[in-house]
């Protein structure tokens, strides 16, 4: 996936206005069966692969060590078969070898499907031209846009070796494809053939960004609480008796995060010129006036917003902030961690 | 494939300077330095009426990328400064050698453009970079 495919800005609003597409190929598609399945996810993952109920519906979750640090994030969905985990590309190494680890005593197989491309395609009218390509004789056939166009968010399914869902990485509507890679060159072109524009890694990174969702390594990694990283509720504390790994250290942390001492992660609106950078630091001003230090995790121009926005790790209790930009101390307005959702700006 | 006006000349930093017929230099990034540095979304000029250096920082470009610090190619006193870039920064990614110039300078010492590179050498000295 290469950074852009002429204009980083051009292609962002492109997927604000009207369709692109990205080639995630690069990130790791592992299918976990057997009859224990179910009970070794549940141990595995923070969030309760229980609450998906339905073949095709999606879970976003985190998977931690026993320290309750983020090992990485990732979107299970169910399937007929058992589940198939998209986790990201920089982990896959560290995160087979984790989940091997630990299936020891489980009845699963665990096996990474390097043969699928994954195909996401978002904006306002992406949905309705991807239904219209599937129903091509040459990909998926009749009907195939009729169940695709039915899906809710957060909904998948399966139509013979593809795997079509409603989830994503944008804040615009959109599908993730998930097909056989040797169908996925025709399948682009047809794409492009509709206008739908190609979008590289650096308009991934705004939209994301706008969307207020988390890159693992920027916002969050081994080192972080998911408490500290605004995964609060993608932690499923109930039921009580479901000891998924890093369970333990997490009550710690929430009693920290209950002390005030937890770091938080934070939403910031730079409205003047001027461009927040990931890795600057900020000067936290206190409620008790004491002056502490917060960083930049992920910052960005919005162009959207046509001013920059960031995602920064703050300690609670913090009052306001400063950013230090070339030499100029700027003063920056903290927020919720969303800035734009279906082409509009969400904060206030 | 990078553009290099053969009538232009060139810093190692990637400015260009480009001398009108008043004498005056019209200083800009080149079309290499606009490429890497991606879609720009902010420019800073300096004053007009500001007296400036060989080699000075004395402007910055923001790009979705990275902040980058624009150096005077010659010493002098700048005697305008292109307003448009404030609005309109996405000129320097569209024509880096017309309207998406920086500023402009009135020469103190014309001897420094004898050590800027030729369009020939700044090809040579970005494909080599």
């Amino acid at each position: 996936m290469p950074m852009h495919y002429g204009s980083q800005i051009e292609e962002h609003n492109c997927v604000r206005t009207t369709a692109g597409v990205f080639d995630v190929s690069h990130m790791t598609v592992i299918d976990v069966d057997g009859e224990d399945a179910t009970a070794y996810l549940q141990t595995l993952l923070a969030n309760d692969v229980a609450k998906l109920k339905i073949v095709g519906s999606a879970l976003y979750s985190a998977m931690l060590d026993e320290n309750g640090g983020v090992l990485d994030d990732l979107i299970v969905y169910k399937t007929t078969a058992g589940y198939r985990l998209v986790v990201n590309c920089a982990t896959r190494v560290k995160d087979l070898k984790w989940m091997a680890k630990y299936a020891e005593g489980f009845s699963v197989a665990i096996q990474e499907r390097p043969g699928l491309s994954i195909l996401a395609v978002h904006g306002p009218s992406a949905i309705s031209i991807v239904c219209k390509i599937l129903e091509n004789k040459r990909f998926l056939g009749d009907y195939s846009g009729d169940k695709v166009r039915a899906l809710k968010n957060f909904q998948g399914i399966e139509l013979k070796d593809w795997f079509v869902a409603r989830t994503g990485y944008t804040g615009e509507k959109g599908l993730e494809i998930i097909l056989p890679s040797e169908q996925a060159p025709s399948f682009w072109d047809a794409l492009l053939d509709k206008k739908v524009r190609p979008v590289g890694l650096g308009a991934r990174d705004t939209l994301r960004l706008e969307a207020g969702m988390n890159l693992y390594g920027n916002d969050m990694d081994e080192n972080t609480s998911p408490l500290s990283a605004n995964m609060d509720r993608t932690i499923a504390w109930e039921p009580d008796d479901r000891e998924f790994i890093g369970r333990r250290a997490l009550k710690d942390h929430q009693l920290e995060q209950k002390a005030g001492n937890l770091h938080i992660l934070v939403g910031l609106v730079l409205e003047a010129r001027g461009v927040l950078r990931n890795g600057q630091k900020i000067i936290c001003t206190q409620r008790s006036g004491k002056i502490a230090e917060g960083t930049v995790t992920s910052g960005s121009f919005s162009p959207t917003l046509k001013h920059s926005i960031a995602l920064a790790r703050i300690p609670a209790n913090t009052e306001s902030c400063q950013v230090l930009i070339r030499d100029n101390i700027t003063p920056v307005r903290i927020v919720e961690p969303g800035f734009v959702r279906f082409g509009k700006r969400i904060f206030t | 494939m990078t553009l290099c006006p053969e009538n232009l000349k060139y810093m190692r930093s990637h400015e260009w300077v480009r001398i009108e017929s008043n004498g005056e230099a019209v200083v800009g990034i080149s079309d290499h330095a606009q490429a890497s540095l991606g879609d720009i979304v902010f420019v800073e000029l300096p004053e007009v009426g500001a007296i400036v250096h060989l080699k000075n920082e004395i402007a910055v470009v923001e790009s979705v990328k990275a902040a980058s610090d624009v150096y005077s190619p010659v010493s002098g006193e700048i005697t305008a400064i292109n307003e448009e870039l404030l609005e309109s920064p996405e000129m320097v990614n569209k024509v880096p050698y017309d309207e998406g110039w920086f500023f402009k300078i009135k020469l103190s010492d014309e001897a420094e453009l004898d050590d800027l590179m030729d369009a020939e050498s700044y090809s040579e000295f970005c494909n080599d970079s």
